[in-house]
């Protein structure tokens, strides 16, 4: 092996050390959950009363709830009192240049493709401010304002467009829906607000902007995109590069709403802390993503999940209009101790909805995967049509997959479809590539990545590559 | 010095001695046939030569281009120019058969230290490729064998060869499944990828893919030895006596 590849290999799976140093000067609240915590949160964010009122009624609720273990994923159990429920970061730059950021860090985001510029804001390198104030992000801003479109943070959204927020938030996971989105919306910090008036197609991939401002965001992190009638946006989320987090729990919920003929393209790439080769200090993520279609909508979620210790999430699609389109994407990917129980539900009320799943788990090392997912077919969605293609892989012989397909047909029109295969990287086929010269390590990756296909072409291009280099990444070290 | 030298090799496939002592020499421009019945060492001969770790040498050396050839990994074998055309190529869902073979050239480039080749100047060098090798445009841009038939999927095998131009070429049982189309097809790229600096083992029950490609010398393997060897007409007389008369 080249001393390229050792170091890499060392990176990759050995720890994300450099993920995890964090010397910010903070505002914070004390450690624990009560009453007091959410109206001190409420407050420090200036927010309207009707919100402190709201997040108060989920933590009433949260607290009469037990969280929920039927997930195939074990934990120690979670001591909420523990955990600091508000801390604002002020972000100092921890270096000048790029030349005092650990070169194997560098090497990594080279391999992945992350353009200068955001290598710095992910490193924690000083940005200039010449090219902060022509950044990308505020050339985009301006332009994206131009067609009416509101993009910015929650709380800024909370602030100055509070109609939208009261109508929208909630609105598709409800406070009460889970333990974890009570917990959310008790306690949320901050995240991303989209708005695409009537008729307009949002002109650009919601990504670099929201990538750079990444860094910053919470534990419990707040989404909601709202695509009005005839609207079209897609958003990119997330990062390729492994992200610094010194919070364990992660609770988010995403909102989506595709009023009448609009279209949401959500895209994901999760790469949080996995924990070391033990699973020991990774990142336990519990994320509500829901969207709703009215007629004619379409909601297409897609999304690469290759970090966390522990991933429990189901983006999920209400058809509630009719002719409406529920779709989903996913590569799970789990390593030396990681759990995945991922999936989705589509819930088909209107009629001729249709919705596609093709869910792809690739489990190594001594990890667990689990796909778990719901059809729900309502008596009044005369002629929906469903089609799930479930595929699990296997390298090695010490990890699991598992899927967990769950029907509920109450229309005798529904057409419901289920495929599923379970398959291992056959020795003949690493033969077969290596005796075309590619090295075992290539060869896993170039079959990982074919199987993945399906998926990553749904995904906008540029991020499609950074998602394969990522699985390649991540895979590393895993065999032979 | 001959491109292929094999000395006394043994060979076992967990814990069963297959390989009992091979001999054998290969010279820059020479078709060698390996024949022999159905479980004589034919297919591990090829196996080991490729570097399949199922197989444990466990006597003899392979010297190959004066190197130690049984020390080399199986992809700097490749490197090196050792190609095997498969008995069964196997199937790798969604990579393109393209975008597979850029990748093998291009390994085999960097290890010769020439420079990688970009997509234009490949997509130049597979059409000049499809020249010699009869085949479909569509079986390249689908993925790697997947639902080729037997016939497509060893035609592929020939054309990869091509493109990749190997010094020692080894077929295992590649005309078995053929139609006497696809056979011809077969048999007529190797003779066009034939060379004076190149060479070829070519491993085969029958006869008949001998009729298309002219071996130099055939031999015939038994039970891990080879128990015979002489020039082309040694084959017709394994056609017409089968293989009884040399146990």
């Amino acid at each position: 092996m080249s001393d390229e590849k050792k170091q890499l290999e060392e990176l990759t799976s050995q720890e994300y050390k450099y993920g995890f140093v964090t010397d910010i000067e903070a505002d914070e609240l004390p450690l624990g959950l009560n009453e007091d915590i959410i109206r001190a949160i409420s407050r420090k964010k200036n927010e309207p009363e009707f919100l402190t009122e709201w997040r108060l009624k989920a933590y009433r609720h949260w607290l009469k709830m037990e969280e929920p273990h039927w997930a195939k994923v074990k934990y120690p159990p979670i001591d909420y009192q523990a955990i600091r429920y508000y801390s604002a970061p002020k972000n100092q730059p921890k270096y000048n240049s790029l030349d005092e950021v650990d070169p194997k860090l560098l090497e990594t985001y080279e391999k992945l493709g992350i353009p200068l510029e955001e290598q710095k804001v992910l490193a924690g390198v000083a940005v200039d401010a010449v090219f902060d104030s022509v950044s990308v992000a505020t050339t985009f801003k301006e332009k994206l304002s131009e067609l009416g479109i509101i993009f910015c943070s929650m709380s800024e959204a909370i602030r100055e467009h509070p109609d939208l927020v009261r109508k929208y938030l909630g609105s598709v996971v409800p406070p009460t829906d889970n333990f974890f989105a009570a917990l959310n919306s008790a306690v949320f910090s901050d995240g991303s607000f989209v708005y695409i008036p009537k008729g307009v197609r949002c002109p650009m991939e919601l990504s670099t902007y929201f990538r750079i401002n990444a860094a910053q965001t919470g534990q419990f992190e707040r989404t909601l995109i709202v695509a009005d009638e005839g609207a079209y946006v897609s958003y990119l989320e997330g990062c390729t590069a492994p992200m610094r987090d010194e919070n364990q729990l992660h609770a988010a919920v995403v909102e989506l709403v595709a009023l009448k003929d609009a279209e949401i393209k959500y895209s994901t790439v999760q790469n949080w802390y996995p924990g070391d080769e033990e699973g020991r200090g990774g990142i336990y993520n519990f994320v509500t993503k829901r969207g709703i279609c009215y007629d004619n909508a379409k909601i297409s979620w897609t999304q690469v999940e290759t970090g966390s210790a522990i991933t429990w999430k189901y983006p999920s699609v209400i058809l509630k209009g009719d002719n409406s389109i529920g779709e989903f994407y996913s590569v799970a990917l789990t390593n030396n101790r990681q759990q995945a129980d991922t999936g989705t539900k589509m819930i088909h009320l209107g009629k001729n909805t249709r919705s596609t799943i093709v869910s792809k788990g690739i489990s190594a090392g001594k990890s667990d995967n689990s796909y778990r997912g719901l059809v729900k077919v309502g008596k009044n969605a005369t002629n929906a049509r469903n089609y799930s293609q479930c595929d699990s892989l296997l390298i090695g012989d010490k990890c699991g997959a598992h899927t967990f397909p769950y029907i509920d047909v109450q229309n005798t029109t529904a057409q419901v479809e289920h495929e599923a295969t379970t398959s291992k990287i056959g020795e003949d086929q690493i033969f077969y590539l290596n005796q075309r010269g590619i090295s075992t390590e290539d060869a896993v990756s170039m079959i990982v990545n074919g199987y993945c296909r399906e998926v990553f072409r749904e995904l906008p291009m540029e991020f499609a590559v950074e998602a394969q280099n990522l699985l390649s990444l991540s895979l590393e070290g895993s065999v032979g | 010095m001959s491109l292929l030298e094999i000395r006394n090799l043994h060979a076992t496939v967990e814990g069963k001695e297959i390989l009992k002592g091979i001999n054998l020499t290969v010279n820059e421009g020479e078709i060698h046939a390996i024949m022999g019945p159905n479980g004589s060492g034919k297919s591990t001969l090829a196996n080991v030569l490729a570097g399949r770790d199922l197989y444990q040498v466990t006597e003899g050396e392979v010297i190959y281009k004066g190197k130690n050839l049984l020390e080399m990994s199986p992809e700097e074998r490749a490197r090196e120019g050792i190609f095997l055309a498969f008995q069964y190529p196997v199937e790798i869902p969604g990579v393109s058969n393209m975008y597979f073979l850029k990748t093998a050239l291009n390994e085999k480039r960097k290890h010769h230290g020439l420079p990688e080749l970009d997509a234009a100047d490949f997509l130049k060098l597979v059409r000049d490729k499809m020249k010699i090798v009869d085949i479909d445009q569509n079986l390249l841009n689908r993925p790697v064998n997947e639902g080729f038939s037997g016939g497509e999927k060893k035609r592929n095998e020939i054309f990869q060869m091509a493109v990749l131009e190997p010094t020692l070429a080894i077929l295992d049982e590649t005309d078995s499944g053929l139609d006497i189309d696809a056979l011809k097809a077969v048999a007529e790229g190797v003779n066009r990828l034939r060379r004076d600096d190149n060479a070829f083992i070519v491993v085969t029950h029958y006869q008949r893919l001998l009729n298309y490609i002219v071996p130099d010398y055939v031999h015939v393997l038994y039970k891990g030895q080879i128990v015979k060897s002489d020039g082309r007409e040694l084959a017709f007389e394994l056609e017409e006596k089968g293989y009884d008369w040399l146990k």
